[in-house]
């Protein structure tokens, strides 16, 4: 049975509004949502246990409602469902958190940027911004004088809501307590150095063990998504750098995939090559400073310098090219900004062949030795259904044994081009994950060896307007950055800005696993497995 | 840059003529300089990064920028051992009172320095409704550095700035930071006098 008729048979009403990039859009009501998305997770065909994000939407008129992108593991098929409610005062829809744990921490964001409630998802609390704050700022009706800059500390919660509707249409709310009465809240962050920025973990425990982690997040909410809903398409780009500054260049990328989609505009093969390219020095960079960090955090200072030495490499070649160290603004609608320094190839092939050099050196530091042994291994597990589950793409991901590569599942740019494995392991303890991303860092210099030799002569960009109009219609790119699957979704109303912009933070999901993976060990390791899963806050925040 | 641009601080010029029309005695001020030589080479920092322009100042600890040269290369993750407080990214709405408290838990004399376009005034941010514009709408500010990130080199200069501030400083008998928030007009350079 395809997706269409799984959907139809559970759901009579479903209908197909539109297509994007071959992937349908399905509308379903809110009272038919929960069956047609049961239907759909429990599919035999291959079941579509993946929710890819989950995307709250302000239509004005015809009222609030959420985009559910869908995603089958074993067979790579997708779809997006779609459902909205008109009811703007009191907007419910039904919480798809039991299928989906992911969608748990998704619908709270949907609720604190919209104003959504989902019945049924046990915490319905507000996700970024501070408890006291009035309106819902992703609603095109928010009122920006309602809130003020205040100084006064912010007391949170130590219970959450959970609504469920009685039949006869009225709400009730229940409850939950968060942390148990013996047990002892130690609070993390937000200013804590090993939380890798403004992260707050508020973690119960049970003398040294930890029974539960509760994320706190918001503290670098810049409302990116509401500030690109007044820019023009050009200027939106200025935004994704600044979120994952790691994968900078990749983010960049998706947004400008999704963009030359919507226009439906041929990039030069000679900039796909780039992209490509810088992708993946992006990815090594990324990795480098993950191995200092990770090591870092548990004290072992050397590897920072070893980690750092080589990754000033890599950021002197961006220099040349890009003019930016960390944010290298490269990536423009149509191409990228300016072609190759002549020293380009040189230097980033001699790179290369010094990587591969010291490469067992970091190995001899800090892999084999006896701490960072006892450290990560069997610590922080994550098994493959809580993975896929909580939508923890990437690296961490990848350790679990869930093949996820976007590169590999929809190739994009030149990936189809190139012979690379993807690195996948069982385990799924920290040192998996530290160690999958270790030897990505080798995948990702066999990528760039392959193709530097290959970049083919031409223009580097295709002229655009400045000011670009998409048509109507909702767009999604995804790529592959340095910690998991980013991805852009568009709507556009034909205007020269984007009537909604959401990014899918490859961060959120990543976050959101801290609960299940910090249950049982010791505070110590908190540290660790958080810097084993590898996050960003500002990707989280947005 | 060349030296006598290096050298061109008009409000450090002030600073110190200040200081001198109100007289200080030979032994307080040879001492306050031997104490201020010190001070302002081991400036401890609070580590206060919230987003890329961390980033940066973590490449300034590794060997290639090393900024131990310099004597500020001592973190401090708490603010009661932390002479100053530097601000790396960008200061949103729901931080901005823990930036308060943890200004307001370090003891004086404590300077403050904003690095990149968020902290000056909300850079790329700016008009978003949960940025702050400019972090010296919350606590004072001694320098300023200005970029998306700054250059490694630029957090030097804005360092050797400060560096000059507190050697043009008095210390013995001087007041240091008194205002508990920075008034309306008052020019940040002002606050150390
Ligand atoms: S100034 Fe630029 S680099 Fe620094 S935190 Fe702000 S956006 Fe990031």
């Amino acid at each position: 049975m395809n997706l269409l008729d799984t959907i139809i048979k559970a759901a009579p009403e479903a209908h197909i509004v539109t297509e994007t990039d071959g992937i349908q859009i399905v509308a379903v009501t809110p009272e038919e949502l929960p069956a047609a998305a049961q239907a759909l997770a429990q599919r035999p065909e291959g079941a579509m246990d993946f929710l890819y994000d989950l995307t709250g939407m302000d239509w004005g008129e015809e009222g609030l409602g959420v985009l559910y992108q869908l995603e089958s593991t074993a067979t790579g098929e997708r779809i997006i469902l779609r459902t909205q409610t008109t009811d703007r005062e009191r907007p419910l829809l039904p919480s798809v958190s039991t299928l989906w744990p992911t969608a748990e921490i998704k619908e709270r964001e949907a609720f604190d940027f919209l104003g959504i409630r989902f019945t049924g998802n046990p915490d319905m609390r507000r996700l970024y911004l501070r408890e006291d704050w009035k309106g819902y700022p992703l609603r095109k009706d928010y009122d920006a004088t309602a809130n003020e800059l205040t100084l006064d500390n912010e007391i949170n919660a130590d219970t959450t809501e959970e609504y469920t509707l009685r039949p006869d249409g009225t709400l009730e709310c229940h409850e939950h307590q968060l942390f148990g009465n013996d047990d002892f809240v130690v609070n993390i962050g937000p200013q804590h150095p090993s939380t890798h920025g403004v992260l707050r973990l508020r973690t119960a425990l049970d003398g040294e063990v930890i029974r539960h982690v509760d994320p706190i997040l918001g503290y670098i909410h810049r409302g990116i998504e509401k500030m690109a809903e007044r820019m023009t398409y050009p200027q939106t780009l200025a935004m994704t750098d600044r979120l994952d500054y790691l994968s900078a260049h990749q983010n960049r990328h998706a947004l400008c995939r999704c963009i030359e989609g919507a226009m439906e505009l041929e990039v030069p093969e000679r900039a796909e090559y780039i992209r490509t390219i810088m992708d993946e020095l992006q990815r090594i960079d990324s990795h480098l400073l993950f191995y200092s960090c990770l090591a870092m955090d548990m004290g072992a200072l050397t590897p920072f310098f070893y980690g750092f030495r080589e990754r000033e490499m890599i950021l002197n070649i961006f220099e040349e090219t890009t003019g930016g160290r960390l944010i290298q603004n490269y990536n423009v609608i149509g191409g990228v900004r300016a072609d190759l320094h002549p020293d380009f190839c040189n230097k980033t092939k001699e790179f290369i062949v010094h990587l591969r050099q010291v490469l067992p050196d970091y190995h001899n530091i800090f892999t084999g030795s006896i701490i960072a042994k006892t450290r990560l291994e069997g610590v922080g597990r994550l098994s493959r259904e809580q993975v896929i589950g909580l939508g923890a793409t990437g690296g961490t991901g990848r350790a679990s044994g869930w093949a996820n590569d976007v590169r590999k599942r929809h190739p994009y740019a030149v990936y189809d081009q190139v012979d690379f494995e993807e690195v996948v392991r069982t385990e799924g303890d920290s040192m998996a994950r530290y160690l999958v991303r270790m030897d990505e860092i080798e995948q990702s210099c066999r990528i760039i060896e392959q193709l530097i030799d290959r970049i083919p002569e031409g223009p580097v960009r295709t002229k655009t307007k400045p000011i670009i109009k998409l048509p109507e219609g909702i767009f999604t790119a995804s790529v592959e950055a340095s910690r998991g699957a980013f991805g852009v979704l568009l709507e556009s109303r034909g205007d020269k800005s984007p009537y909604r912009l959401h990014f899918r933070s490859t961060g959120l999901p990543l976050v959101h696993t801290m609960d299940t993976a910090c249950r049982g060990a010791k505070l110590a390791d908190l540290i660790a497995i958080g810097g084993s899963i590898d996050f960003v806050i500002p990707d989280i925040d947005r | 840059m060349k030296t006598d641009e290096f050298k061109n601080n008009d409000y450090l010029q002030r600073l110190v003529d200040k200081l001198n029309a109100d007289g200080a005695g030979i032994v307080l001020t040879t001492l306050d300089e031997a104490i201020n030589w010190g001070r302002s080479n081991s400036l401890w920092s609070l580590t206060f990064g919230t987003s890329c322009c961390a980033i940066e100042f973590m490449a300034l600890g590794a060997a290639r920028y090393d900024m131990a040269r310099f004597g500020f290369e001592v973190t401090r993750n708490s603010p009661r051992q932390a002479d100053m407080i530097m601000v790396l990214g960008t200061i949103t709405w729901k931080m901005a009172s823990v930036l308060r408290r943890l200004y307001d838990q370090m003891a004086d004399p404590k300077y403050v320095v904003a690095v990149g376009g968020c902290t000056i005034s909300g850079g790329p941010f700016r008009g978003s409704y949960h940025v702050v514009e400019g972090i010296d709408k919350i606590i004072p500010v001694d320098v300023y550095i200005p970029g998306c990130p700054p250059r490694p080199e630029a957090f030097f200069y804005g360092m050797m700035q400060l560096q000059r501030k507190v050697k043009a400083e008095r210390f013995l008998g001087g007041r240091n930071h008194k205002e508990s928030r920075p008034k309306e007009e008052t020019q940040t350079d002002e606050t150390a006098e």
